[in-house]
C-alpha cells in the first residue's frame, strides 16, 4: 500500500498528512530550479520577507541548518507555515518561474529545511542579554509565541499566559493534525521556551490571574489571545447532543480525545477554512456522508482555494444557498436540520452579497451530528478591563501593534479585521514580530526618560 | 563560532573569502558594497597604464539547463584613471580598516616602471599587492600579463624588482596556460614572493554562433580568444594548487582562484593547500550575497568538525595527493547497485556496456522489470555507472579485496 492510501483506522488517517514531503531527488532538483533572483518577490510577498532565495541556495550547499535559520528568523512560525500557508496567493504566487512554468515549491523546500533541524533537535536561537524589563504575553497562539520569541532575543523577560494546557493556540489545538501534526506546533513553542521564557499554562487571564495584576507587575503587555469559540446560530435547538462547536469539536479530535460515534451523517454549517476542517475530519473519523450548507455560494465563502479542493477530494459534499432553521432532535439528541432556501441580494454597505431567505423553500436533512463552523466570536472582557479601543472585538492598532493604552500592544486574531490582511498564522507571526519591536522601542523610550528624569532630579 | 579569519603570506584577512581581481572590484563603489556584505578582501581590478576595452566582452558556457558553468571573457585591465582607482582605494581602507584590500598590478616588463607603480600604490595603504602574470589575451600581445608569466625567467625577474621595493607582501598571480605551473611557482618564490595566486584565466574560445559564423563574444563580426573562469575550471585549478603545496621548492603560501562557487569549494581548496580563495564568476554570476552562506556553511562546517579555526583546514589533503606510481595496486572496489534505489533508467548499464568492462547485465527481478546486477568478478571498479547514476547513493563503490598489504606499481618495479 502507498504511504498515500487511505487506512481505515481513524486514528491512522487522522495522522496521516495530507501532503507528503518531498523526496531529497525532490529537493535538490526544485533547489536547483530556484533562480536566486535579487530582491525576490517571494520574498516581498511572504508577510515575514523570508529571504527565500537565500534558504533555497543553502539547501544546495548543503547548509541546511543555515537554511532554517533564515526561516525561523524571519518567521517563529517557519515549520507550521511550511504546512498551511496559501501559498499560492503569497510567495509560490509571486515566484517568477511561474509565468511560463511550475514556480518553485517553496513551501515544501520551508518543511524541508524546518524538518531537517527538528528531527535532529538543533537549536537555532539564544537569549539576548537580560535588560530587567519583564513583559507579559497573554496567549501562546502564534501571533504570542512570535512576540515572546523576539522579546527574548531582545533580553527582555517574558511570561506567557495560556488558558489551555499547551501552547501554540489554533495551531496545537485548531488545525487539524492531517494538515499540521501537533508535533510541529509544539517543536516551535519549545523553541522559544528554550530562550527562557516563563510559561503559565491553563491560567485564564481575567479569572485565574487578573489583568490589573499583570499590568502592575509587568513593564508591558501584549495581547494575543485570537478570538473566542464559534458563535451560537440563535436557532432552536443548538443545545441537543451531537450538536457541536466546530473548534471543540477539532481541539477534541487533534488531542487524542474521543468525540463518541458521530455517526454517518454529519452537517456542518458554514464554509470557511474551520468548516472545512471539521468536514474532512469527520471523514476521517469514517462519517459516510458529509455535507457543508453554506448561506451563501463558493464565490462568498472565507475558505482557501486550497482547502475547497482539498475537501472536495475527500469526498465532502457542498450544498450553497441554504440557511439552517432549526435543529430537530429526538429525545436530548439530535435528529435533523431544517434548512431554508436563500438568495443573494446584493448590498450597498457591505463587500459581500446578502442572503435572504425564501419561505416555502424549507427542507429537513436527516443527520446524526451536526458541526457549527461560522466563524469566530470575539473576546471583549480583557479590552474592556483596560478600556481598549476596539470595533466589536477587533482590537484597534496602529502600524507598530501599539493599542491606546500606553505599553499594551496586540497581535494576531485578536486585532484582525476584515479587509486588513487575513486571519492566518504567517500574519499573526509578523504582528507578533512588529509587537516584540514595538515593545523593545517602547521600552527603550522609557529608559531614556527615567535616566533623563534621574539626571534632572540628581 | 570558529575563527575564520585567515593569513595568506603576511596578509590578514576575516575570512578566506576574497574577490579576484576582475570586474567586481572595479570601483570603490563596488568593494564597498561587498564588504558591507561581508568579503573578507578584495584584490583591486588590475592597475597599470591606461588601455581600451571592446564592447560585447564575455560569453557563457550553458550546459544542459545550467548557466554559466563556465565564462569567458576578452576584457583588459582597468580603464579608470590611475589616480580615481588610487582615491577609492584608500577610501575603501579608510572605511574597513580589517578587510584585505590588495592591488593587483601590471606595467611594461621594466624595472622602472615596476618599482614606480609599486611605490605610487602603496602610499594609499594597500594590505598587499598582487602582479598579474596571467591575463591570457590582449595584455599578453603586448608582452604583458601571461607573456611574462609563461617565462620563469622574467617572472622572477619582475618579482624582485617588484620585491626590493614593496612594503607589504607580494603574491604573484600565476597563468594556468602553461605546462607545468610548478616552473614557474617556484620561480616566483625565488624573487622573493610572498604567496602565489592561481589560476588566472584558461585560452579559451567559448563558441560559435551557428547563424552567422562568428566567434563568441562578437565584436563587430570577429571574435578573439579569452580567459576561461567559472565551476568548469576548478578541477583544473585545484590540480594546480596541490601541485604546487606539495613542492617544496615552491614552498610559499597559495591563495586558491578559479571556480569557487560556495563554501564547499573554498574547503576543497585549503584542504588541498590553499590559505584562502579569490572569487569572481560566482559574483558576477550572483552578486556579492553569495558571500553570507559562504561565511555561515564554513561556519557551521568547522564547528560540525569540531575544528577551531578556519587554518586548521590547510593543507590536510595534501599529504594525500601523490604520484599513480604510488598508489595501491591490490586496492579494489566493486560497484553494488542498491536495488530498492535503482528507478531502471539503464544508464549505469548502457554506460558500462558501451564505454567500460561489460559487467552489469539486465536481468529479471521476477515482477516483469528488468533488474540491474553488477557482476563483481569482472567489474574493475572504475567508477563510471555511479558517476551516471542519477539516484544519490544507488551505486555504491564498495572495497571488495582482502585488505592485504599495499603494493605499488613503484615497488613492482622494484623486484
Ligand atoms: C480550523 C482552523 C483552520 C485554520 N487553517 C488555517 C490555515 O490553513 N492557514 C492559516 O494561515 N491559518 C489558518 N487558520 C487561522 C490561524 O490558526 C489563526 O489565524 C492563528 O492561529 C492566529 O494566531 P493567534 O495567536 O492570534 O491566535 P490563536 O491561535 O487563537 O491563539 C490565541 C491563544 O490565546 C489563548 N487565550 C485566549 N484567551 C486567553 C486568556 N484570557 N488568557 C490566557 N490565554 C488566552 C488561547 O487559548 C490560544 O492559545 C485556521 C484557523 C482555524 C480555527
Ligand atoms: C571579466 C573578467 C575580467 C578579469 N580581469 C582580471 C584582471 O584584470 N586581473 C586579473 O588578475 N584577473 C582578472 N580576471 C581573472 C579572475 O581574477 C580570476 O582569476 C578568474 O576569473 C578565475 O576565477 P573564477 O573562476 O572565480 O572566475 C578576470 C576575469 C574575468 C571573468
Ligand atoms: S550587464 Fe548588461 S546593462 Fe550592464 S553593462 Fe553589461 S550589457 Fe550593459
Amino acid at each position: 500500500m502507498s504511504e498515500f492510501a487511505l487506512s481505515d483506522q481513524p486514528q491512522h488517517r487522522l495522522e496521516q498528512n495530507v501532503h507528503k514531503p518531498l523526496t531529497k531527488v525532490e529537493v535538490l532538483t526544485e533547489a536547483h530550479r530556484c533562480l536566486y533572483c535579487y530582491d525576490a518577490p517571494c520574498a516581498a510577498a511572504c508577510p515575514t520577507h523570508i529571504d527565500v532565495p537565500s534558504f533555497i541556495r543553502k539547501i544546495t550547499t548543503d547548509n541546511v541548518t543555515g537554511s532554517a535559520r533564515v526561516i525561523m528568523d524571519a518567521n517563529p512560525l517557519g515549520a507550521s507555515c511550511a504546512r498551511v500557508c496559501p501559498t499560492e496567493d503569497l510567495c509560490e504566487g509571486a515566484c517568477v518561474l511561474g509565468k511560463d512554468a511550475a514556480p518553485i515549491r517553496i513551501s515544501d523546500l520551508q518543511r524541508y529545511s524546518t524538518d531537517w533541524v527538528r528531527e535532529r533537535n538543533i537549536d537555532l536561537f539564544s537569549p539576548g542579554p537580560a535588560t530587567g524589563k519583564r513583559v507579559a504575553v497573554v496567549g501562546g497562539g502564534p501571533a504570542g509565541l512570535a512576540a515572546a520569541r523576539e522579546l527574548a532575543r531582545f533580553g527582555h523577560a517574558v511570561t506567557i499566559y495560556e488558558a489551555k494546557e499547551q501552547l501554540g493556540g489554533l495551531n496545537t489545538y485548531g488545525i487539524v493534525p492531517f494538515r499540521l501534526p501537533r508535533a510541529v506546533a509544539l517543536w516551535e513553542a519549545e523553541q522559544v521556551v528554550k530562550l527562557g521564557v516563563a510559561v503559565q499554562t491553563n491560567v485564564l487571564v481575567g479569572r485565574d490571574v487578573s489583568i490589573g495584576d499583570l499590568v502592575d507587575n509587568f513593564d508591558a503587555l501584549v495581547l494575543a489571545f485570537g478570538m473566542g469559540n464559534v458563535p451560537p446560530l440563535q436557532i432552536p435547538g443548538e443545545d441537543l447532543q451531537g450538536v457541536w462547536d466546530a473548534l471543540d469539536f477539532i481541539s477534541q479530535v487533534k488531542s487524542g480525545q474521543s468525540v463518541g460515534d458521530i455517526g454517518d451523517r454529519v452537517v456542518v454549517i458554514g464554509a470557511g477554512n474551520t468548516a472545512i476542517d471539521a468536514a474532512t475530519c469527520s471523514k476521517r473519523l469514517n462519517a459516510e456522508n458529509v455535507a457543508i450548507y453554506y448561506r451563501r455560494t463558493a464565490r462568498e465563502m472565507t475558505a482557501y482555494p486550497f482547502e475547497y479542493d482539498f475537501a472536495k477530494q475527500e469526498g465532502v459534499e457542498f450544498r450553497w444557498l441554504c440557511a439552517p432553521v432549526r435543529i430537530l432532535g429526538e429525545g436530548n439528541r439530535v435528529r435533523a436540520v431544517e434548512f431554508v432556501k436563500t438568495r443573494l441580494e446584493l448590498s450597498d454597505n457591505s463587500e459581500r452579497p446578502i442572503p435572504v431567505s425564501m419561505p416555502g423553500t424549507e427542507f429537513t436533512v436527516e443527520v446524526d451530528t451536526v458541526i457549527r463552523s461560522t466563524g469566530q466570536s470575539r473576546l471583549t472582557s480583557l479590552l474592556d478591563a483596560l478600556h481598549i479601543i476596539h470595533d466589536g472585538g477587533s482590537v484597534r492598532v496602529d502600524q507598530q501593534m501599539r493599542t491606546n493604552q500606553p505599553g499594551v500592544f496586540a497581535a494576531g486574531d485578536c486585532a484582525f479585521r476584515r479587509g486588513v490582511g487575513d486571519a492566518m498564522v504567517v500574519e499573526a507571526a509578523e504582528q507578533g514580530k512588529i509587537a516584540a519591536a514595538a515593545v523593545h522601542q517602547h521600552l527603550l523610550a522609557a529608559d531614556e526618560s527615567e535616566k533623563w528624569r534621574g539626571e534632572s532630579h540628581g | 563560532m570558529a575563527d575564520l579569519s585567515v593569513n595568506v603570506g603576511g596578509i590578514k584577512s576575516p575570512n578566506p573569502f576574497w574577490l579576484a581581481s576582475a570586474p567586481p572590484t572595479n570601483s570603490g563603489y563596488q568593494v564597498m558594497r561587498a564588504f558591507e556584505a561581508g568579503w573578507g578582501g578584495a584584490v583591486w581590478k588590475t592597475l597599470g597604464d591606461p588601455i581600451v576595452n571592446v564592447s560585447s566582452r564575455f560569453g557563457g558556457f550553458h550546459f544542459e539547463g545550467a548557466r554559466m558553468l563556465g565564462f569567458n571573457n576578452i576584457e583588459l585591465i582597468t580603464d579608470r584613471p590611475l589616480e580615481d582607482n588610487l582615491r577609492e582605494i584608500r577610501e575603501v581602507k579608510r572605511a574597513f580598516p580589517d578587510r584585505a584590500v590588495i592591488a593587483s598590478l601590471m606595467v611594461d616588463n621594466v624595472k622602472e616602471v615596476w618599482q614606480e607603480i609599486v611605490k605610487r600604490v602603496q602610499d594609499v595603504g594597500v594590505d598587499g599587492f598582487e602582479l598579474n602574470f596571467g591575463c591570457p589575451h590582449g595584455m599578453s600581445e603586448r608582452g604583458m600579463g601571461s607573456a611574462v608569466g609563461q617565462s620563469p625567467e622574467f617572472l622572477r625577474q619582475a618579482t624582485e624588482w617588484v620585491v626590493e621595493v614593496a612594503e607589504v607582501p607580494v603574491i604573484v598571480k600565476l597563468t594556468p596556460n602553461i605546462t607545468d605551473i610548478r616552473y614557474t611557482a617556484r620561480a616566483a618564490a625565488q624573487g622573493g614572493a610572498h604567496a602565489v595566486s592561481m589560476i588566472n584565466t584558461i585560452n579559451s574560445l567559448i563558441g560559435v554562433d551557428l547563424n552567422t559564423w562568428t566567434p563568441i563574444p562578437n565584436v563587430d563580426g570577429r571574435g578573439a580568444h579569452g580567459g576561461y573562469c567559472g565551476p568548469a575550471v576548478k578541477p583544473i585549478a585545484l590540480n594546480m594548487v596541490a601541485d604546487c603545496a606539495r613542492d617544496p621548492l615552491v614552498g610559499i603560501p597559495i591563495s586558491g582562484i578559479g571556480g569557487v562557487s560556495t563554501w564547499q569549494d573554498a574547503v576543497e581548496y585549503m584542504l588541498l593547500g590553499a590559505s584562502g580563495v579569490q572569487v569572481c564568476t560566482a559574483v558576477m554570476h550572483h552578486g556579492f550575497r553569495i558571500v553570507e552562506d559562504m561565511i555561515d556553511g564554513l561556519n557551521q562546517y568547522l564547528d560540525a568538525r569540531g575544528l577551531s579555526s578556519a587554518m586548521d583546514l590547510v593543507g590536510k589533503s595534501v599529504g594525500r595527493v601523490g604520484n599513480w606510481g604510488d598508489l595501491n595496486l591490490e586496492y579494489k572496489v566493486a560497484a553494488r547497485i542498491d536495488q530498492d534505489k535503482c528507478i531502471r533508467c539503464n544508464k549505469c548499464y548502457i554506460a558500462c556496456e558501451d564505454a567500460a568492462h561489460q559487467c552489469i547485465d539486465r536481468a529479471p527481478d521476477g515482477s516483469g522489470q528488468m533488474a540491474l546486477v553488477v557482476d563483481e568478478e569482472e567489474c574493475v571498479g572504475c567508477n563510471l555507472c555511479s558517476i551516471v547514476c542519477p539516484v544519490e547513493n544507488c551505486i555504491e563503490m564498495a572495497r571488495v579485496d582482502s585488505g592485504g598489504p599495499a603494493f605499488s606499481w613503484r615497488e613492482r618495479q622494484a623486484l
